[in-house]
């Protein structure tokens, strides 16, 4: 598609526009309380849109899509801690070191298909975690601590929370924008008809394994730059918070309820997911108990609504489909 | 009559099963040729040793002067070969025109989006899809299918069609506009190599017939001289309607 259709379709302008709310928001009165709300969903946003590649487009469920943001998160803050380099070019680096490795770990495991193919990123989620917890120079088990020091260059401590969060916003909006970009340019067509019939793709003439693997690529770059800047900002990361499988699960949940193969989907279900897991956290009777709900919530969509709440919209008002992709 | 497609002494083993032996046979340039032959004579194997499904265990596929042997299907496409599949394989979810399109697009002239899309709508409205564009795929009737089918392998403006039993499952109607469609393939340049079983069909489209029967060449020639031949007639008495069919329309 060519940039100037581009500026014409609402979906790009809606982006933008819940980028800018998200910027702005927490702007106003210094509210930190939002700040931090808006940020993990932001997160989560990252996390699904990405992952929606995977699942939606190319119909490949990455369980272990977490091994990328927890990766990202560990060569980043090694970068910064134990080199010195400047946030922005370690969170950088992470991205593109990251989406390296998953192009030679695609490159072995995408020739497997379904479950053996979702099996197998829990295997390299879990490979890699067990590898980072005895790899001494990233702390083993104990993981890395970042000193204070470490945000003097962002003008200190609270000026960097700050710096981050609009950092994150920003991936989450490249995040929405490289979905849209996919989804309207040929791969996306390609990628799409890989999720409908692999075989019938291949004989229609698409490169299946190359697309594979570069969706695979392209869906690790972006997640990894969020852990760089998520576990920069904690200042700490160990290999259990890095690579939980709980938050990939979740992942999974938030791009099932919000619409998977969608664009729009993803952040509609990310935010959602987050507002009732903010609420159900602070509730006393049940710690984790999002968790729960996640789990009947994934199980009511799969069995009863599995375009999630975007593809209810789009069968309920079938003409939204060319407003919302 | 220079050679469009030349299989060179083909050979596939399944386990214990020879599903295609010492196979050779052409196509000349514009021609249509048909490969019949009893259930399990192995011509879709031969389909998917030619178009890359399977890579064969011995033998070569040259098309067009190439040596396209065991290169992977969707690199089969970009030298202008196309298939359809006995079993139709819609992208369910997908538009009849997005699945042209994907056609067009990873066809032979790899084209753009743009450009895919206005072969896709000319395409369809050649096969008579054009009032189904915008349905998925999934919902078409199975002739709507088979018709799909045909479309997507013309979007990749081929050189060489491959039809695997378009006709089967249609009614006489149905069977009708088909062949209608398949002869104006045929008038555009396109050549054509099809399995049929409906022998009336493929009797009158070809002009060349290859009888195969347990992976091996039982007879070639003319659709008159191959109707006539004994061992065609033989290979056929298991299923004597067809044989009697045979025999008619001789």
């Amino acid at each position: 598609m060519s940039p100037a259709a581009t500026l014409r379709r609402p979906t790009f302008w809606l982006i933008v526009a819940v980028a800018l709310v998200f910027a702005l928001a927490p702007l106003s009165g210094n509210n930190v309380e939002l700040r931090e709300d808006l940020l993990l969903a932001a997160i989560y946003i990252i996390l699904a849109a990405n992952l929606n590649l995977m699942i939606g487009y190319a119909g490949y469920v990455n369980f272990g899509n977490i091994v990328f943001f927890g990766l990202g998160g560990y060569l980043c803050v090694w970068l910064v801690n134990s080199h010195g380099w400047p946030l922005l070019a370690a969170a950088l680096s992470a991205g593109v070191a990251v989406s390296f490795l998953a192009l030679l770990f695609g490159l072995g495991i995408l020739r497997l298909r379904g479950a053996y193919f979702a099996l197998a990123t829990i295997g390299v989620n879990e490979g890699v975690k067990a590898f980072v917890a005895n790899f001494t120079p990233w702390g083993g088990a104990t993981g890395i601590y970042l000193s204070i020091e470490a945000y003097q260059p962002l003008g200190g401590a609270a000026q960097a929370l700050w710096i981050i969060y609009f950092l994150l916003v920003a991936v989450m909006a490249l995040s929405l924008l490289l979905s849209y970009g996919i989804k309207t340019s040929k791969f996306g067509l390609g990628l799409l008809a890989i999720g409908q019939n692999e075989d019938a793709a291949a004989v229609l003439g698409v490169p299946t394994p190359r697309y594979k693997a570069l969706v695979y690529s392209a869906s690790a770059f972006l997640p990894a730059i969020a852990g760089a800047l998520f576990f920069f900002k904690s200042a700490f990361i160990q290999p259990d918070d890095a690579f939980d499988l709980v938050l990939s699960t979740e992942a999974i949940v938030v791009v099932m309820l919000g619409g998977q193969g969608t664009v729009v989907g993803p952040a509609l279900g990310a935010f959602l997911y987050e507002e009732l897991r903010s609420t159900l956290l602070t509730a006393q009777a049940f710690s984790n108990f999002q968790l729960v709900i996640a789990g009947v919530l994934l199980l009511v969509i799969v069995l009863f609504v599995p375009g999630g709440l975007m593809g209810w919209i789009h069968r309920r008002w079938p003409r939204t489909k060319r407003v919302l992709e | 009559m220079t050679a469009l497609l030349e299989v060179r002494d083909l050979g596939k083993r399944f386990g214990g099963l020879q599903a295609v032996a010492e196979l050779s046979f052409s196509i000349g340039e514009g021609e249509i040729l048909g490969l019949i032959g009893p259930n399990g004579a192995g011509k879709s194997t031969v389909f998917n040793l030619v178009n890359g499904v399977f890579s064969p265990d011995r033998g070569h596929v040259v098309f067009r002067g190439e040596d396209i042997t065991g290169i992977a299907p969707f690199q089969v496409v970009r030298h202008g070969l196309a298939r359809t599949h006995q079993i139709v394989q819609p992208l369910a979810n997908m538009s009849v025109l997005e699945n042209c399109i994907v056609g067009a697009c990873f066809g032979r002239e790899n084209l753009s989006l743009a450009k895919a899309e206005g072969v896709a709508r000319e395409v369809a409205d050649f096969v008579g899809l054009t009032d189904r564009l915008g349905d998925p795929a999934g919902q078409l009737t199975i002739a709507g299918k088979k018709r799909l089918e045909l479309a997507r392998a013309l979007c990749a403006r081929p050189v060489l069609l491959l039809l695997d039993e378009v006709l089967a499952g249609l009614n006489p109607t149905e069977v009708e506009r088909m062949i209608g469609v398949i002869r104006r393939i045929r008038d555009r340049g396109v050549s054509i190599l099809m399995i049929e079983h409906l022998m009336q069909a493929i009797m009158s489209l070809s002009d060349r017939i290859v009888v195969l029967n347990s992976g091996r060449k039982l007879a070639e020639g003319l659709p008159a001289e191959v109707a006539a031949n004994p061992a065609v007639i033989e290979a056929y008495l298991g299923d004597a309607s067809l044989a009697a069919e045979l025999h008619e329309r001789t």
